[in-house]
């Protein structure tokens, strides 16, 4: 476990020592750049973080909410319970997310949705801020993310709600 | 006398010690070997007790079709499926439980579809059936609800190895703009609800099933073609030498499962 952890954290500080460009080498210019830090350089997070909003705007929780139910948009309830009690049949894949956002801090979470596979590499949680280096993706979604910058924002906002 | 049934005796007792070891007696009846469950236990007792009766079973009516096509003179040769099989729930018991299946002459696996329509051109002079619609559909139900009940045992080694193995890497192989294998779902993931429906094992025994999604029956390569939309990644095509590939190692997944075709599924 703790051997894993070391491992996960030598790769960011790679990462991060590379200026980042290596996950976003293709159609970079579609994609904002972030900066991904980790526990060693600010020990008050529990897992790596994105501090900074993607688009420098605060995300708008309502919007958030209804990308998180659009199931071509976030589709969360595929896999996980959710405080949406007007939607039926919530996934069980994935933890429960209420009170994800006591357990989160609001750069984790901005990091959780950008790519999961940071924090593990074997999760089955899409990126939703990615557009490169997939396996032959249908052609309607090449080069393409599966949240915008700003929906990201936006359901990092909505997910701080739930306390 | 005695002898023999001193044997089966100890034979019977063997097995059911070993039914108490693996913990699993009875639970889904012969639907589960060791921990491999058929996709029948994951859904629900309703759409179970469909597929248990034929009378309600919609795929049913393919057998049927499939049964009348089976003598139907067609083709140059002036013959049918029945000319040269004669009874097929005698000839034909036992063909499903083993394709895809490796063919010399084409030096890769061939499935019951192919072998099906390469009886239709080179048997029969006749012109090959298309894929998913209604004959083929039709006569793949038919060849292989002959061996329904009986165990699934494709076989994975000697010739046919290299293509599952071909099968097996693309199991585990992410894919997509979501990123994932078919394990991601299927093997991390049975029995967990994904909205509102349940995770199986994805294997390959029942098919052509009924879905009631469908309105109809589809073959097991119209289901792995959703698989790989559903994680937006571009399908192959129907008969590709990947998706029977495929076949091979989700038959190999479903290995002592009986066939259920036609299955009835969500
Ligand atoms: C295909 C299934 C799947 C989808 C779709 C999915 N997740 Fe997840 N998610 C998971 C799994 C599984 C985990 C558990 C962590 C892991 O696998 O590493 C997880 C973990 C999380 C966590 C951390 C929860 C905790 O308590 O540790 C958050 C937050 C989260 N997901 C948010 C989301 C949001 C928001 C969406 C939609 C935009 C989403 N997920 C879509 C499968 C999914
Ligand atoms: C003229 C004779 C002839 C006709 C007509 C014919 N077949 Fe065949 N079939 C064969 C022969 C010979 C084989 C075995 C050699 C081979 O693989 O082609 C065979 C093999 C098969 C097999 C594989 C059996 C196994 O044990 O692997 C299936 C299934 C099959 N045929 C189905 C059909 C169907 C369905 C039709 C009608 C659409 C049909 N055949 C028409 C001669 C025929
Ligand atoms: C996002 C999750 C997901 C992925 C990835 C996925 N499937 Fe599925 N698959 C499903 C769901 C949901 C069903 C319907 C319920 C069930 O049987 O699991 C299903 C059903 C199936 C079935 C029918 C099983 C039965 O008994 O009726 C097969 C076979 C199958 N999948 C094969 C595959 C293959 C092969 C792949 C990879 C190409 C794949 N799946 C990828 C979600 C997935």
């Amino acid at each position: 476990m703790t051997h894993k952890f070391v491992l996960v954290t030598a790769f960011l500080v790679a990462l991060v020592a590379h200026g980042f460009s290596i996950a976003n080498a293709v159609e970079s210019s579609k994609i904002v750049q972030y900066v991904v830090v980790d526990e060693d350089s600010l020990p008050s997070l529990n897992v790596p973080a994105i501090l900074q909003s993607l688009t420098g705007k605060k995300g708008d929780p309502a919007n958030g909410r209804k990308v998180v139910i659009n199931r071509k948009k976030g589709n969360c309830l595929a896999c996980h319970v959710m405080p949406i009690s007007e939607q039926p049949y919530h996934g069980e894949v994935g933890p429960e997310l209420n009170g994800v956002a006591s357990r989160y801090q609001e750069g984790e979470l901005r990091l959780l949705l950008v790519n999961a596979k940071f924090i593990n590499e074997d999760t089955i949680m899409p990126a939703f801020y990615r557009n490169s280096g997939f396996n032959r993706v249908h052609k309607k979604f090449k080069g393409k993310t599966i949240l915008s910058a700003q929906q990201v924002e936006d359901v990092v906002a909505y997910l701080m709600t739930l306390k | 006398m005695a002898c023999k049934f001193i044997v089966f005796s100890i034979g019977l007792a063997l097995a059911l010690g070993i039914v108490h070891e693996t913990g699993h007696a009875g639970e889904w009846g012969k639907y589960q070997v060791e921990d491999r469950r058929s996709g029948y236990t994951y859904r629900t007792k309703e759409t179970r007790a469909m597929q248990d009766d034929d009378f309600q079973n919609p795929g049913m009516a393919l057998v049927d079709e499939g049964e009348a096509l089976w003598s139907m003179v067609d083709g140059k040769a002036g013959k049918s499926c029945a000319s040269c099989h004669q009874d097929a729930s005698v000839t034909m018991r036992g063909v499903g439980a083993v394709y895809p299946k490796f063919d010399i002459g084409l030096g890769k696996l061939k499935n019951i579809e192919q072998q099906i329509n390469t009886c239709r051109t080179g048997q029969m002079q006749a012109t090959p059936w298309k894929w998913e619609k209604g004959q083929l559909l039709a006569m793949t139900v038919y060849v292989r609800h002959q061996s329904r009940g009986m165990p699934m045992n494709v076989k994975v080694d000697g010739s046919a190895a290299p293509f599952f193995e071909k099968g097996k890497a693309f199991y585990n192989e992410r894919r997509g703009q979501l990123d994932m294998s078919c394990g991601s779902c299927h093997e991390a993931y049975p029995g967990t609800r994904i909205r509102a429906d349940m995770l199986s094992q994805g294997q390959g025994h029942s098919f052509p099933t009924y879905r009631l999604k469908w309105q109809k029956v589809g073959s097991l390569h119209r289901r792995f073609r959703g698989c790989n939309k559903q994680v937006r990644s571009k399908p192959y095509k129907y008969g590709s030498d990947e998706y029977v590939n495929l076949e091979l190692y989700a038959g190999w997944r479903a290995r002592g499962l009986p066939i259920e075709t036609p299955a009835l599924r969500n």
